[in-house]
């Protein structure tokens, strides 16, 4: 038997969640660099059609947990159902993508296993032989290339859009499919259906220019200035969390891991350090200009245009010169 | 209900950090502050105790410095604190500071134990989840809303792309916190004056380390991140820098 990597897809209510393709794409990625066989395991309830999606990926198997208690994600059932698979399967890594889903219930699994998490990876190195892991720490501001200090099952989960989606390989033929039978006691957490508050009043997913603010507007009535830059712009306002959590813009104009995924024409950031969590949610902007006064803020890691200064001083003669040339044109 | 809060000390948010002569962690010489995450969590715990009564605890694990973070939750309001204290706590990884904790409050016996979301410096998101194992208690992450129900609570987590969903769990519970849950307190004059009086129990590394092992994950490296994109950065006075601005997004971007 051939050392395995363990992809455990995401599903809700029999729909794939898309960021399973990009863990199944960076699986097959170490999977090249190491020689091992990846398999890709379902967890829900009548998950079928999942499992047959799924196996259209080049894979060595796709296992089904299938059960009634697995309908309901509640960690207690995750954990006991994976830890049944890993122990049977003894996969040498097994990667999850870090979603919210993951985050509850990743580390109680590990610790079951008497393993850990490393989590929310941005990529892998495979140097002679070794295995690491890189991942964001101090918000951002530095990476760390992080190993395992125990012997397999290692565990990792991928941050969304470390890998693409699209690079995930089609096998020539469907995987085989092959059931896991899992035994389950009650889960503990009595889980609801989920909802949606009141409908979101702004979708920034479809704006061409978004000005968004961070902790660098320093006081709510700022805020002000960079809405006549939007307006100046023709764009419309958002921001990071800290901004959102204090109740100076609503939480619905807010980008990132816990707001909304955007990407515009332009992403105008102001005062925006740039966050991992910030990041997710605009990388996918055509262009970034980044205003921010420490010229070590990581937003400028992604930014095409940088302004290392006070957004207090900039922003006035930029809606200025904004005007002007719209005037012209 | 009693109710442990866990709280970090890390780097200030606008602190400049830069890498020690090993290459694995920062220099130590710089400002320090409470984890962001963990006021909102305290601030939850704090609401709870005026609404049902109880008790707050405190506790933190890091040098002597970490015991400001604890100063400041005594000024708030919690009722006293525990310092797990030794400068070997910052370099332990989730489950190991999990184990610690753990240890540290067996004696205890807490109805609820909050954590922030995560922590500014690893950004593990574990720690809680990883306490409630050990503890063998459910655990419930991300919450943005908690109420005590017939038989527990009754929690709001925070999904994915605007979902949300309630979860009701029996007691003894681990909660981690979703920032904005609330709206922060500060501590006053007086509360700062009654932080000095209140009970701050200490821990020494030796009074736990069996508990513990090497850690699971290792650092073999920090280092600033390698650039992915070509930037250019514009420079002059206000004026000059917005002309320029204007024209890259006129003339490169094509926006105007």
């Amino acid at each position: 038997m051939p050392d395995t990597i363990l992809v455990i897809v995401e599903q809700q209510q029999g729909k794939l969640n898309r960021v399973s393709w990009e863990t199944i794409a960076a699986a097959q990625a170490i999977a090249r660099d190491t020689g091992w066989a990846v398999e890709a395991a379902v967890v829900g309830n009548n998950i079928a059609a999942v499992a047959a999606e799924v196996s259209a990926k080049k894979l060595a198997k796709v296992y089904v947990l299938d059960a009634l208690q697995l309908e309901r994600y509640t960690p207690d059932a995750f954990a006991a159902a994976l830890k049944q698979l890993i122990a049977t399967k003894q996969p040498k890594l097994v990667l999850l993508p870090h979603t919210y889903q993951v985050r509850d219930f990743a580390p109680k699994l590990a610790t079951q296993l008497g393993r850990c998490v490393i989590s929310d990876c941005t990529g892998y190195r495979h140097d002679a032989g070794k295995l690491l892991f890189t991942r964001q720490m101090f918000q951002g501001k530095f990476s760390a290339d992080v190993g395992f200090g125990s012997d397999a099952p290692w565990i990792a989960t991928f941050q969304n859009g470390a890998f693409r989606g699209d690079k995930a390989e089609a096998g020539a033929a469907p995987t085989p499919v092959e059931t896991f039978s899992v035994t389950l006691d009650p889960a503990r957490n009595q889980p609801e259906d989920w909802f949606k508050e009141a409908k979101q009043a702004v979708d920034l997913t479809q704006a061409e220019i978004i000005v968004s603010v961070g902790r660098g507007i320093k006081e709510q009535k700022n805020i002000d200035l960079a809405q006549q830059l939007a307006a100046a712009l023709g764009g419309e306002l958002a921001a990071s969390r800290p901004i959102c959590d204090n109740g100076w813009l609503p939480m619905d104009r807010q980008i990132g891991s816990s707001g909304q995924t955007v990407s515009p024409k332009l992403y105008l950031a102001l005062g925006i350090s740039g966050a991992i969590q910030h990041i997710v949610g605009m990388k996918g902007a055509r262009a970034v200009v980044a205003i921010n006064k420490d010229s070590e803020a990581p937003i400028f890691e992604i930014a095409d245009v940088a302004v290392v200064g006070n957004l207090f001083d900039i922003v006035p003669p930029l809606i200025e010169e904004i005007k002007k040339a719209k005037a012209r044109s | 209900m009693k109710i442990l809060v866990c709280m970090k000390q890390v780097p200030q948010k606008d602190a400049p950090l830069k890498l020690n002569e090993s290459g694995q962690w920062i220099r130590e010489d710089v400002s320090y502050e409470v984890n962001e995450p963990d006021a909102y969590a305290l601030e939850e715990a704090l609401r709870q105790k005026e609404k049902h009564g109880g008790e707050v605890v405190a506790i933190t694990s890091g040098p002597a410095r970490a015991q400001q973070v604890l100063r400041e939750a005594l000024a708030k309001g919690a009722d006293r604190a525990i310092h797990l204290e030794d400068d070997a706590f910052v370099g332990l990884d989730a489950l190991n500071t999990a184990r610690a904790i753990a240890a540290a409050i067996q004696d205890e016996r807490f109805d609820l134990i909050f954590t922030g979301l995560q922590s500014d410096d690893y950004g593990f998101a574990q720690t809680g989840v990883i306490l409630a194992e050990l503890l063998g208690w459910p655990h419930a992450t991300i919450i943005m809303h908690l109420e005590k129900s017939d038989t527990g609570i009754r929690v709001k987590r925070e999904l994915e792309a605007g979902f949300f969903q309630y979860v009701n769990m029996p007691l003894p519970a681990v909660l981690t916190i979703q920032s904005g849950i609330n709206k922060l307190r500060y501590a006053t004059l007086i509360g700062i004056k009654q932080a000095k009086n209140k009970p701050l129990r200490k821990v020494a590394l030796a009074e736990i380390q069996s508990t513990l092992t090497p850690n699971l994950q290792k650092i073999e490296r920090l280092y600033v991140p390698q650039k992915t994109k070509k930037t250019e950065t514009l420079e002059g006075s206000p004026s000059d820098v917005a002309k320029k601005l204007v024209d890259r997004l006129r003339n490169e971007l094509r926006v105007l």
